[in-house]
């Protein structure tokens, strides 16, 4: 539940761009919180404010070009206000990182073992010697076979599957308690994807990491997280528990993600539903609802999608919902048309 | 013909003449101390027929510059001005110039021997006798036949390729070739009956056999030290210095010679320590050095760049530094008798009276360093010049127009004719020349079309080559030419002359072929009495002018700048330009 | 923790090769110094065609070419000697063949006197000058060496520490203003810096050394330092300006990129991502730029060394151009040929070493 002390606490934060074009709105009040051993999964289109929002968790902005403002509490201490060496301290070590695409994310140039046991003596004083066997020893853990060979490879000996774990050894090396792995599967086969889901949600448990999975996939969401965020125009529309979102959930556009998921447990003849209309301009964000041009349930707001910004609100036991429907219609088309329409009846 | 180096690499732009000399310039207002012929105030044009700063101070290194390499150090195998004038340094030939400004340089005295030569069998043979006690560097001693091996190993052109060719085309060798070639055989054409008596054979009468012997491919060489194309390394010395390092393009220094004994030389005064010449320094680097005083002189000997020219002429005490002597050199247009309307003289005098004369010294860059314009061959300062006034080009020199429309009525050709002009194509003056009589026969309807030529293959192949000039119809040739002395012959042979034009090419004359001048020449030349020989000279140049065959254009000038540091400075009018053997340091 | 994935169904490893072994790296050279080899050899006949033919197309015959090496009043006799001499007369394979087969057992030479024997390189006689060009080159070498090496170091390194700083400050006065003197820099012809420069600070201020002054290293290391330091400057200018421009574009794209991120994301320094991270991959191909410039500066910087007179190769070649000398041209021609070629090698085996991705042959 958003507000409290939790481990990860993010209160309306705003990240801005100011361009030539005008005010882009990546991240435009968003709140949540995650504790440690927790996964929470933020699910949206391209462009709706995932990653900017990790990369503002971790302090990566260019604060010469981002506005950012509200407050990023991590184990009790404010980000956003702090000063940048504080927080790059805490950059690795309390905090990591996985990138989508491990091979343009490693330096081409140096060994995998060299760029882990950069990032190992970046904040433990130890010889190199030290920090080398550390490095086989992670990437052992992560599943790589013949560590010990293995460590003085280049990024692009390795296949698909083993570089990301390769990353992901990197980003674990020194024990971050907040891990925030950005599309980590995206690049990778269907059958490597498995592997490395498997993978995260092992070393979290062994970490007991608090585990941020970002992702456009609501099947990655399914395997790994706890609580699920939808993001949408830099804003949350609907926030609860995994079992809630996929069980019941309240918004249309949640409902559109869910309904143009692939599923094999639904009917061959049934159709793909995509959400008609493109992502909005984050510059000029519609007025009112933001996804109100693509609301097929527009109409029955009375005029208010397309004038009012819906608040966030409680729809029962946690589960936040940011629409203009009245709860007991939304529940009402969730069992009627869309559940229904899901399972291919 | 001496050769003139062109211009260096030009690169100076205008933002150099604003800058200001830093470190030039004497301006001294000493009062005139010395007599008529001395001056120790630094003026303009001081040099050229005075002594300026005369000196007897001894000491110091002598700094010398030249952009680019000339022909060779070794005095068998050189044909540049500048050459001669420096290898009296390292070299005595048998007789000399003598040491002086002005006109008193006309005058020949002996050097290794004791006086001029005497003419005998109506100057077929010509005897010179040595000095005593003259030494090489070694201490070995000079003898007659070091001498006589000296000209005979200059007559090998295969291997000695550059010199020039008097011995070769005078002397009676009755078809000995040389050291290299008739190895072991004595040359027949010079006998030294003693090891101080050498006397030579030639063909036929030449009164001016002085001339020959002050070449100096009469400098002695021992035998035994020749190695051929590589003695320039290293002359064997006969004079006050001698080399201590050679570095081919790149520059040379002598030093003072211990076995020269000034009492056996009474026209060397062999002041400076030590001399350092460098080759290769950018052409406007000189200049700029011998602004600033790091440089004394540059040897080349042609003047300053246009860049340093404005800057020269423009500051007053840079001026002051400068001389503007005669480059004893005439830069005049050949017209080619062979080629039609041209082969009718009144269409050829009428090409000299329209041509606009100031537009020509314009060309060549104005009075001071294009030169003055001329009205015959021979220019002033040559014994026996005289002002010649053959077709006049009007009183302000601009053209008499309606002479040369008349010569046109008079060769049928009333309303002008058409023909092509030849030029160097990298000579920038040169073209300016060619556009300027474009534009001023132009206006009697002569049209030129200029044809431009590589200057390396002017002579050979183009302008020289009597098949192409007249088979490709080019009725007028920029010309030039420089005289190897100050005498008659050394200018008006290679010029007048028709027996020098070859159908190979490469012969300097373009267009005069006169049998009244050639049997003039003869005469000329084998008259041993200089002052009846000099007006035969003035006759000549008067002849062949009146032949329209060549239309005379400057007598080069040019602008030098003396050194911050050098005594004894003044033109030498054998070489047109300063006195290198003279010259001392503060 | 789990069996990882990868222990019953391992897909196939595709082993994408490993750095370049010591045996592969050797035979790779050496079979580019076969190439080398065979590319000097068609500079040469290139080079040689251009003077054989080139006069002759325009009608000129052998006794032509000859009158350029001879006294200005020579005869038909002396342009013959002179032909043969120079062997101006033998088709251009004979021509070309003599000149090659000197290179490897040397030649013998008529100085008059004497038979000198020129010793294997001998890469002919000057037609003008009559000296060997061999010991020619060599004497000139270290001079150009000189004013390459000294002039290099200072332009990558002042090249290299400019781009860093405009593209790390791009936008910023000291990005505008520094592009702006480097467009200037590499505009501006060297022979008017050159001159300007010598009359302002050698002549006007007396802080450098005249032109045309040299020492050699092994006589006076100081002296030879102060004799090249304005040459170095000059020359210097006009590449540091280019390669400002190059790193900077280099970095601004390699900041750019991933891997930046997520060297930040580790917590580094800023230092260490810009020096570790970005300048180390932008600075390969300025390394690789570097090395053949510094190639093809060996053979001769012609117009610095005009400008400061300075006797290095370019001015020899120079020299040898204006006066038509066949063996000088093609002396100098042949070594920067091989200077370049090396430099090529030596570039691309560095590439490898630098890069891993990349696989020598």
């Amino acid at each position: 539940m958003p507000g409290g002390h939790s481990f990860l606490d993010v209160r309306d934060l705003r990240i801005h761009f100011p361009t030539d074009d005008g005010l882009v709105k990546s991240v435009d009040g968003l709140s949540f919180a995650l504790d440690r051993g927790r996964t929470l999964g933020i699910v949206g289109e391209s462009g709706s404010g995932k990653s900017v929002t990790s990369l503002g968790v971790l302090g990566l902005h260019n604060r010469r070009n981002a506005e950012v403002s509200g407050e990023i509490w991590l184990d009790g201490s404010e980000l956003v206000g702090a000063q940048p060496e504080a927080v790059r301290k805490m950059r690795g070590r309390k905090m990591a990182m996985i990138f989508q695409d491990p091979l343009s994310a490693m330096h081409p140039y140096y060994t995998v073992g060299v760029q882990i046991i950069e990032a190992y003596r970046v904040h433990n004083d130890v010889s190199k010697a030290v920090a080398r066997k550390h490095a086989i020893d992670m990437l052992g853990r992560v599943g790589i076979p013949q560590p010990a060979r293995r460590v003085d490879d280049y990024p692009h000996q390795f296949s698909g599957g083993m570089r990301q774990r390769a990353m992901i050894a990197m980003a674990l090396s020194c024990d971050p308690e907040l891990l925030i792995a950005d599309e980590p599967t995206t690049a990778l086969d269907v059958t490597v994807q498995a592997q490395i889901l498997d993978l995260m949600r092992t070393l979290q448990q062994e970490f007991n990491s608090a585990l941020i999975i970002i992702t456009h996939d609501l099947g990655v969401v399914a395997e790994l997280a706890d609580d699920v965020l939808v993001m949408y125009a830099g804003k949350c529309v609907e926030y609860g528990t995994a079992t809630t979102i996929f069980e019941h959930a309240e918004h249309p556009y949640t409902w559109g993600l869910l309904g143009s998921m692939p599923r094999l447990d639904r009917a061959v003849t049934s159709r793909l539903l995509p959400i008609a209309g493109a992502p909005p301009s984050l510059i000029n964000v519609p007025s009112g609802c933001a996804f109100h041009p693509r609301c097929v349930y527009e109409p029955r707001t009375g005029g208010l999608g397309s004038t009012v910004v819906p608040e966030l609100a409680d729809a029962g036991g946690g589960h936040l919902v940011r629409c203009h429907l009245p709860t007991a219609e939304r529940r009402r088309i969730w069992a009627q048309d869309i559940k229904p329409e899901m399972e291919g009846a | 013909m001496k050769r003139r180096l062109a211009a260096g690499v030009a690169a100076g732009v205008a933002l150099t003449l604003g800058l200001s000399a830093c470190g030039g310039g004497t301006g001294e207002n000493k009062s005139d101390t010395s007599g008529n012929n001395a001056s120790t105030t630094a003026a303009f044009n001081v040099a050229v027929d005075k002594v300026f700063n005369p000196s007897d101070k001894k000491g110091g290194v002598m700094k010398f510059a030249i952009s680019s390499d000339w022909d060779s150090t070794d005095p068998g195998d050189t044909y540049y001005g500048l050459s001669w004038n420096l290898a009296r340094l390292y070299t005595r030939a048998l007789v000399m110039f003598k040491v002086a400004p002005g006109t008193a340089s006309n005058e020949v005295v002996g050097d290794l021997a004791e006086d001029v030569g005497t003419p005998s069998d109506g100057g077929k043979t010509w005897t010179y006798k040595l000095r005593e006690g003259l030494k090489y560097e070694d201490g070995t001693p000079i003898l007659a036949k070091d001498v006589e091996y000296a000209v005979s190993r200059s007559l090998e052109k295969a291997t000695l390729v550059n010199g020039p060719t008097y011995f070769d085309d005078f002397l009676d060798l009755k078809g000995y070739k040389g050291p290299y070639s008739d190895k072991g055989k004595d040359n027949p054409a010079i006998d030294t009956p003693d090891d101080r008596t050498i006397v030579f054979h030639l063909k036929k009468p030449y009164g001016g056999f002085d001339y020959f012997a002050q070449l100096p491919s009469t400098a002695p060489v021992p035998q035994a030290k020749d190695t051929g194309v590589k003695y320039k390394e290293h002359p064997v010395s006969s004079g006050p210095y001698m080399f201590k390092s050679y570095s081919a393009g790149k520059g040379f220094t002598l030093v003072r010679n211990p076995n020269w004994d000034p009492s056996t030389d009474p026209n060397r005064k062999a002041l400076p320590d030590q001399y350092d010449v460098a080759i290769g320094v950018n052409a406007d680097d000189v200049d700029n050095q011998i602004i600033a005083g790091t440089i004394q002189v540059d040897i080349a000997g042609t003047g300053v760049q246009p860049a340093a020219l404005g800057r020269v002429l423009g500051d007053p005490t840079l001026k002051a530094r400068a001389d503007n002597p005669y480059a004893l050199r005439l830069n005049y247009t050949s017209i080619n008798p062979k080629v039609a309307p041209l082969d009718n003289i009144e269409c050829r005098k009428a090409v000299m009276y329209a041509a606009d004369r100031t537009l020509y010294q314009q060309a060549y860059g104005g009075p001071l360093a294009g030169g003055d314009i001329a009205t015959g061959l021979l220019p002033p300062g040559i014994p026996g010049f005289q002002k010649l006034s053959v077709y006049p080009a009007g009183p302000d020199n601009k053209g008499d127009l309606a002479a040369a429309k008349d010569a046109l009525q008079k060769c049928g050709q009333p309303n002008g004719f058409a023909t092509n002009m030849a030029y160097r194509a990298e000579r920038p003056k040169e073209k300016a020349l060619a556009e300027a009589l474009q534009q001023s026969l132009g206006r009697v309807g002569i049209k030129l079309t200029l044809k431009g030529f590589p200057t390396g293959d002017y002579f050979s192949l183009y302008a020289g080559k009597p098949s192409y000039r007249n088979g490709n119809k080019l009725g007028l040739m920029s010309n030039s030419w420089g005289a190897d002395w100050n005498d008659g012959f050394g200018f008006l042979s290679q010029i007048c002359d028709g027996r020098v034009i070859r159908e190979t090419g490469g012969s300097s004359n373009l267009s005069v072929n006169i049998p009244e001048v050639n049997t003039m020449i003869d005469q000329a030349a084998a008259e041993t009495d200089v002052n009846k020989r000099n007006p035969m000279w003035a006759a000549i140049d008067k002849r062949v002018m009146e032949e329209a065959v060549i239309l005379p254009g400057v007598w080069a000038k040019q602008v030098s700048l003396r050194g911050t540091e050098t005594t004894n400075v003044f033109v030498n009018d054998q070489y047109g330009m300063y006195d290198y053997l003279a010259m001392g340091l503060k | 923790m789990k069996a990882s994935a990868a222990g019953a169904c391992r897909p196939a490893r595709v082993r994408q090769g490993r750095r370049p072994q010591p045996v592969s790296v050797v035979s790779y050279i050496i079979r580019r110094l076969i190439g080398a080899v065979l590319t000097l050899l068609v500079v040469s006949m290139i080079t040689f065609g251009i003077f054989y033919l080139v006069p002759r197309w325009v009608g000129a015959s052998a006794a032509d070419l000859a009158s350029r090496y001879v006294g200005r009043t020579a005869n038909a006799e002396q342009v013959a000697a002179a032909v043969k001499a120079l062997g101006l007369d033998k088709p251009f394979y004979v021509q070309f063949w003599t000149w090659l087969k000197a290179i490897f057992v040397g030649a013998d030479f008529n100085t008059g006197t004497s038979i000198e024997h020129c010793p294997a390189p001998c890469l002919g006689y000057s037609f003008i000058g009559r000296n060997p060009v061999w010991p020619d080159l060599l004497d000139r070498l270290p001079v150009t060496g000189s004013l390459a090496l000294g002039a290099a170091i200072i332009w990558l390194v002042s090249g290299v520490a400019i781009g860093v700083l405009s593209a790390l400050r791009r936008g910023s006065f000291f990005d505008r203003t520094a592009m702006g003197v480097a467009l200037a820099g590499v505009s501006l012809p060297i022979f008017w810096t050159g001159i300007v420069c010598l009359v302002i600070f050698s002549y006007g201020l007396g802080w450098t050394a005249p032109g045309g002054t040299y020492t050699p290293i092994e006589q006076n290391p100081a002296l030879w330092a102060y004799h090249l330091i304005l040459p170095w400057i000059t020359l210097a200018l006009l590449f540091s300006a280019a390669y400002a421009r190059l790193t900077r574009a280099g970095m601004l794209e390699t900041m750019g990129e991933d891997y930046i991120r997520t060297a930040r994301a580790k917590g580094l320094e800023e230092r260490t991502v810009v020096t570790r991270h970005g300048l180390r991959a932008a600075l390969t191909p300025i390394v690789t730029i570097f090395g053949l410039d510094l190639g093809l500066l060996l053979g001769g910087a012609v117009l610095t060394e005009s400008t400061f007179s300075l006797p290095g190769l370019g001015k020899y070649a120079i020299d040898g151009i204006i006066a038509s000398d066949m063996p000088k041209v093609m002396g100098v021609t042949l070594l920067a040929a091989f200077f370049v070629v090396v430099a090529n090698l030596i570039v691309d085996v560095l590439y490898a070493v630098i890069d891993p991705r990349v696989r020598l042959g």
